[in-house]
């Protein structure tokens, strides 16, 4: 995330190499150092990164292709990734509303008590994902605050939908928010303050200045944003109640398979939410690419000779 | 500092976007965690110590804060060598890899939960190589530090990183015109420069390593006193209804959390200082 404010900031990507032979045998180490240390690296990733992400795919397809399809077509887990889409398709927007009316307050004006405030929007970050399923279970749960009043009115929140619903926000929280505040920052208001002083309103600032701006950003925090919704799983799993085919998510119908000793069917689904996260990975690639290359200048505003 | 609310600007929209951001930040975040610490309050102070220092909950804060420091440290170490690998060497997959690094991110929790618990069973990838050492990794404390490992991994590599791209060669160079060799120049000039964003990535990757649940009780077993972490604790005390308990252990926790945000702020801005921003 960092990588990208800086590039955004228009700071080198990488640093330049030093054109004279010498120098560079002065500032650079010998062959042999380079390769160990390239291998050093390459070994510690391969062990915690390469080799977990292909036994989930050598798990999934251990028993055969027929297996596989079957346990990411079965009934159950259909309706989980349709749970898991819904929660997502709920977080996601709120939170990237949320986001951009942050960054607006945050990087566009000076108050009292922004810094506390910024610290307050990180919370959910250093919040242990169980904790976050606990507080809403103190607020909602049967002995919770509104516990007894929503049971009065038959409605349900934990180990329901909308329990499932908040959990996902909270631990979502930030993400669009923490994207977009820097960038805003870097990037200064003085065309939105033109746009203003030319007639604009707000909202034509908003959406035809300001998102424009910041729309690889945005992008950027929603594809993370997207990626942790649908992967959730400890606050999800403390509200969710594991009803099969009605409060179960995708990551928590893998724990139930898992536990079950279905072990082919749990790799087969996890192998689905694997994919997401290397299509993640991709989007992400992409937008930091995007954000890298300067925007093609329009013919109209190339400067005359 | 102005003593008004907020300083003039010719913007519109401050109150309607402030007000939006306090209102769902309170709605979402702040009322629900306060009732972790007023839940909290209805206990007394000797039913409060009795619940957070029982003998099996001590031994899960030794093992879930040991093996998150033991993690980090492990973390600061390789995520430097990573991040120096990807930044100053070019080899082929370079980009794949630079990109690889944030999987664990964008992977479930409980997918990297249970291929770690299948590469490190004893008929496992990795756990049949180990076996005959009588080295037992899945379902062991030895576990534990394995999943937060995995979990910890990007948050060094990505503060680094992008101090080691902005740092200019010219120091390198004035070190090597002044007689240093490479192993002084990293010592000296390298070294100091990058220990800001190491330690705010080190506290990151404990910080996220104290927390996590989905990747580690796959890999843990789960055995009181041996290896149960203080997260899965919680959801014990909370499924045998223990609401009381559960909580006192989140309000230790969040507590922990609340200084270890409180320590990242500090580095990050000395982390800013050190960069001359």
């Amino acid at each position: 995330m960092t990588t990208a404010t800086a590039a955004l900031a228009g700071l080198p990507r990488h640093a330049v190499a030093t054109p004279v032979c010498a120098a560079r045998d002065a500032t650079t180490e010998p062959v042999w150092v380079r390769r160990t240390l390239i291998g050093l690296a390459l070994a510690f990733l391969g062990l915690f990164l390469f080799m977990p992400l292909a036994v989930v795919f050598h798990q999934a397809l251990s028993k055969g292709v027929a297996v596989y399809w079957r346990a990411v077509t079965d009934p159950d887990a259909l309706a989980a990734i349709r749970l898991t889409l819904l929660a997502a398709a709920i977080a996601v927007p709120l939170n990237l509303v949320f986001g951009v009316a942050a960054a607006w307050a945050i990087a566009r004006f000076e108050f009292r008590g922004k810094s506390l405030l910024t610290t307050f929007i990180d919370l959910p970050f250093s919040v242990s994902p169980v904790i976050s399923g606990l507080i809403y279970v103190l607020v909602f749960g049967l002995q919770g605050w509104f516990g007894p009043w929503l049971a009065d009115h038959d409605l349900k929140v934990i180990f329901a939908v909308p329990g499932i619903v908040l959990a996902t926000i909270f631990v979502t929280f930030p993400y669009v928010a923490r994207e977009l505040i820097p960038l805003m920052q870097a990037q200064g208001a003085e065309e939105e303050e033109a746009a203003v002083v030319l007639g604009a309103n707000g909202w034509q600032v908003l959406w035809r200045v300001t998102l424009p701006k910041v729309k690889w950003g945005l992008l950027y925090g929603v594809i993370l944003c997207n990626a942790r919704a649908m992967g959730e799983f400890g606050a999800v799993s403390v509200v969710s109640g594991h009803i099969r085919g009605l409060t179960n998510t995708l990551p928590l119908h893998v724990e139930i398979l898992y536990n079950e000793y279905q072990f082919a069917a749990a790799f087969a689904t996890a192998s689905v939410l694997a994919l997401l996260a290397i299509v993640t990975l991709g989007l992400k690639a992409w937008v930091e690419h995007q954000q890298n290359s300067p925007e093609p200048v329009p013919f109209d505003r190339e400067p005359q000779p | 500092m102005n003593l008004s609310l907020r300083r003039h600007s010719v913007l519109p929209g401050f109150g309607l976007s402030l007000g939006v951001t306090v209102l769902y930040l309170s709605l979402i975040v702040l009322v629900p965690l306060s009732a972790a610490f007023i839940k909290t309050a209805s206990l007394n102070w000797v039913a409060f110590v009795a619940a957070v220092t029982s003998p099996r909950v001590l031994a899960s804060y030794r093992l879930t804060f040991g093996a998150s420091f033991l993690a980090a440290v492990i973390n600061a170490v390789f995520g430097l060598l990573v991040a120096w690998v990807l930044v100053r060497y070019r080899f082929p997959g370079r980009r794949v890899i630079d990109a690889m690094v944030d999987l664990p991110f964008a992977l479930p929790t409980a997918v990297a939960g249970i291929a770690l618990a299948a590469l490190y069973a004893t008929n496992g990838w990795i756990g049949q190589l180990l076996a005959p050492a009588g080295i037992k990794v899945a379902f062991t404390p030895l576990g534990v530090l394995v999943a937060l490992i995995f979990i910890g991994l990007p948050f060094v590599v990505r503060t680094v990183q992008p101090v080691l791209e902005d740092l200019q060669p010219e120091l390198e160079e004035a070190a090597a015109t002044l007689g240093a060799n490479r192993i002084q120049t990293f010592r000296r000039v390298i070294f100091p420069a990058v220990l800001p964003a190491l330690l705010t990535g080190f506290a990151l990757a404990f910080a996220r390593a104290i927390g996590e649940y989905g990747s580690v009780i796959f890999i843990a077993g789960n055995m009181p006193m041996v290896s149960e972490i203080t997260p899965l604790l919680i959801i014990t005390k909370l499924e045998q209804y223990d609401y009381a308990g559960a909580t006192a252990l989140a309000v230790v926790m969040l507590s922990i959390s609340f200084l270890l945000l409180l320590l990242i702020n500090l580095l990050q801005a000395w982390m800013r200082k050190a960069s001359g921003q």
